[in-house]
């Protein structure tokens, strides 16, 4: 199926970060396949082959390829961009702090998808949250149009030279990647002067030899890891501006690092990544017709963790819950750890639940949302909620006598 | 920041050790690991035990010690001999091995 | 970059590229790399995987690079290398070559997929694989590449095992399986062949591949002033062979009738000084064998 240049079309989630790619006009494109990412990939071909997209393709033999191809290119000032998932994520692992460390702004779509073993081609957000810690940017996309909207901001704001730092673009396996939305798709002229061409200090070029990716000593590896760690908070307010100025541009607005919803006086706050944000704003709006003050923070970024927002966000609410589609093993899910750090350093003491579900593709339903909530409003009723509660598990898990 | 063609011999052929300072502030720092190709900020003068000595009146210019220097250290003189950049001379001796004339000594280095 | 008029030491040119660098004495590998650089001229981008000559080359703030040059990831130098060169192209850059150096365990054993892909892709990069014989930089470890009977840390010579107990994988015939445009073998013992092999390789449009022969007086345990010596007697006594590939044929460039001894060969060096007479026939068996297969199969030069 071809991709036309329309104005609006019906598209899958990968088909829109497809759009979104080729509306951002990559030099370089490398790629291997993998479920759910084939159809980002494939669709790129066809672009590349109908030249509606003049990038190189380049057909490589593993995702650790994939991104070592791809930081190649950045490294000559070469705009580019590959995807992958789960399995494929994890074999390029070494691969993602060298182009962080490297400080290379290559964008990479990863399709949310459960790590094995088991094996599984279905979505959760075990992958991506296993390399919070890789330095690269990542947000988490509750939509296509948001997903497609995304792979422009991100060259933006990964190629700011105050950043220079790769960035992941996450959408959830299959329940986004594969669902079908009505897309407005803007004007390459309106993308361009949104998104000036590719410049960096950074690279090999016959006018001004470098040599890059060395090794340094004990003596100097500190100040360049400190390096890093400045420029992924130097993106905390640009994330914020290049939202603004998108949404003046092209009139959608996505809240920054965080949207809240319905948040301004409820008691009981839900914290959202990624698709299952749209599940739970129909279970906030049944429950407020419920008379219940509930509401939602979506959590678009999480690193740089936007702590200083989150805390704002949740405000006086009596307890949050936070829903981790993945789970450190022996521990809690990776992002309840993290928006627990933020209310500990500043000494919010209020109700804190994890919710650990949706791995390997189950279902969260709204009714199990509804549960979440009741859970909540329980642990503040003076009944004993655990911390770390497992949603919607198909057996009977007690124990036995 | 000195571009690399800053940094070379006189006769444009090699980099020549620069005087680098610890960076006082992290502003100073390179974005990430990259520098400028050629900046060298030490010598290797320190590792020999042994150093070459070529005796020009030997020498038929054969250019044999030039092309299988490791390190590239020997480089030509005008059109006839050649002659030893001492700062990055390590004595491996590969030189005066490999001289089909014998116009190389290897030499002990002495404490001066 | 040069065109295809001969190089020879007197016009070959003047500037150096790898300097400065902090190698071993004697090193091998480092000349290797430096005559390639000499050749290919200052519009080198060369990529470079962990390994001795990454190790040496960009401790910062020493860069001893003088052309472009990076450090790839230890498997992903064939691919980061066509990811600079798919760059430099799409970017309209003229008078750029990309070329890779990687050692023997680089190529052969980690970096084997990637070069593989490469290979497939066509991707406009020569590789060089600059071969000592084990995993030099991380202390003499056995590599894909290790010959029969050579110590190393992982394969320590005592009573009951002597030393490798394999012989070294067939890189370049794996490499020419691919059929890929240009494929050579050299040694730095032979540097004119090897310098018109990198000549011929930059010049070709596409994916070309050189595998090249470098002593280590460290690993191996011989006098620094051999290096290059020493790579002349391992092509002298079969051990190391002198070839090409192209347009889909094998070429044997160098076809001793006599052999040197391989038993004086062995006896110079640290990391074969505990081989028996039994350990050398076998060694000198298989090296016929190739002979006999290289020399029915190719054509001679």
């Amino acid at each position: 199926m071809k991709l036309d240049n329309s104005k609006k079309l019906f598209v899958s989630g990968d088909e829109a970060v497809a759009l979104g790619v080729r509306l951002a006009r990559p030099h370089v494109i490398s790629a291997y396949p993998i479920t759910p990412q084939t159809v980002v990939v494939e669709r790129l071909s066809e672009m590349v082959e109908d030249r509606s997209l003049d990038a190189d393709f380049m057909h490589v033999e593993s995702e650790h390829s994939a991104l070592s191809a791809a930081m190649g290119a950045s490294a000559v000032g070469a705009r580019a961009f590959t995807a992958t998932s789960s399995q494929g994520l994890l074999y390029m692992a070494e691969v993602l702090s060298y182009c962080s460390g490297g400080r290379f702004p290559v964008v990479m779509m990863n399709a949310n998808r459960a790590l094995a073993l088991p094996w599984s081609i279905f979505g959760d957000q075990s992958d991506s949250l296993l390399l919070l810690g890789s330095g690269w940017i990542q947000c988490y996309v509750e939509d296509a149009q948001e997903a497609l909207d995304m792979m422009i901001q991100a060259y933006k704001i990964a190629e700011n030279s105050q950043i220079l730092t790769p960035f992941m673009v996450n959408l959830d396996g299959f329940i986004l990647t594969h669902t079908y939305e009505l897309v407005d798709i803007p004007k390459q002229s309106q993308v361009d002067d949104f998104l000036p061409p590719f410049t960096t200090p950074n690279k090999m070029s016959l006018e001004n030899p470098m040599n890059l990716g060395f090794s340094s000593t004990p003596a100097d590896n500190l100040e360049f890891k400190y390096q890093q760690h400045q420029a992924l908070l130097n993106a905390l307010p640009i994330i914020e501006e290049v939202d603004d100025e998108f949404g003046d541009r092209f009139g959608r607005y996505y809240g920054g690092v965080l949207e809240t919803y319905q948040t301004d006086d409820a008691d009981f706050v839900m914290i959202t990544v990624g698709s299952i944000t749209g599940t739970t704003r129909v279970v906030v709006n049944t429950l407020r017709e419920e008379g219940k003050k509930v509401g939602l923070i979506k959590l678009r970024y999480l690193r740089p963790m936007p702590e200083e927002a989150l805390l704002e966000a949740i405000g006086d609410a009596k307890a949050i819950g936070v829903i981790d589609k993945d789970i450190s093993f022996g521990h809690e899910g990776t992002i309840f750890t993290n928006v627990n750090s933020a209310l500990a350093k500043s000494s919010v003491a209020i109700k804190k639940h994890n919710f650990i579900c949706g791995m390997g593709g189950r279902n969260i339903s709204k009714n199990d949302i509804k549960e979440m909530y009741k859970l909540l409003e329980d642990s503040t009723k003076g009944k004993d909620v655990p911390a770390v509660n497992f949603i919607n598990l198909n057996t009977s898990v007690s124990e036995v006598e | 920041m000195k571009k690399t063609k800053d940094m070379l011999s006189e006769d444009g052929t090699r980099p020549v050790k620069q005087e680098f300072v610890k960076r006082a502030h992290i502003s100073e720092y390179p974005t990430g690991p990259g520098f400028t190709a050629g900046h060298l900020a030490d010598i290797n003068a320190g590792w020999r035990a042994f150093r070459p000595i070529i005796d020009l009146k030997k020498c038929i210019s054969c250019y044999k010690c030039y092309m299988v220097c490791p390190d590239g250290v020997i480089f030509k003189i005008g059109t006839k001999g050649v002659a030893v950049d001492y700062d990055y001379c390590k004595g491996c001796g590969v030189c005066a091995n490999e001289c089909p004339v014998k116009a190389i000594t290897m030499i002990k280095e002495t404490l001066d | 970059m040069q065109n295809l008029e001969r190089i020879t030491p007197r016009n070959i040119d003047a500037k150096e590229y790898f300097y400065g660098h902090k190698a071993c004495a004697g090193c091998g590998c480092a000349l290797a790399v430096r005559l390639a650089l000499k050749v290919i001229g200052d519009g080198a981008f060369s990529i470079l995987p962990a390994g001795c000559m990454s190790a040496v080359g960009f401790i910062y703030p020493q860069m001893a690079f003088v052309n472009n040059s990076m450090i790839s990831t230890f498997p992903g130098a064939a691919s980061l290398a066509a990811g600079v060169a798919a760059g430099n192209k799409a970017l309209k850059r003229e008078g750029t070559k990309t070329v890779v150096f990687a050692g023997d365990g680089g190529t052969a054993d980690i970096g084997l997929q990637a070069l593989s892909g490469m290979i497939d892709r066509d991707d406009d990069v020569l590789y060089i694989c600059y071969d000592n014989e084990a995993y030099m930089n991380t202390g003499i470890q056995k590599s894909g590449l290790t010959p029969f009977g050579a110590k190393t840390t992982t394969t320590p010579a005592g009573e009951h095992i002597h030393g490798t107990q394999t012989n070294k994988k067939r890189l370049f015939e794996i490499i020419a399986a691919h059929d890929i445009k240009y494929a050579a073998t050299a040694s730095i013992g032979y540097y004119q062949d090897y310098i018109n092999k990198v000549q011929k390789a930059a010049s070709i449009k596409g994916a070309t591949f050189i595998h090249v022969a470098c002593s280590c007086p460290t690993g191996w345990g011989t006098p620094t002033e051999t290096s290059v010596e020493i790579m002349k007697e391992a092509v002298d006594n079969g051990l190391w062979f002198l070839a090409e590939y192209e347009n889909h044929k094998f070429t044997l460039n160098h076809n001793p009738k006599v052999f040197t001894l391989i038993s004086e060969y062995i006896k110079k060096q640290g990391r074969f000084k505990h081989l028996n007479e039994h350990d050398i026939k076998t060694i000198e068996l298989y090296r016929d064998k190739m002979w006999e297969r290289m020399r029915e199969e190719w054509k001679n030069n």
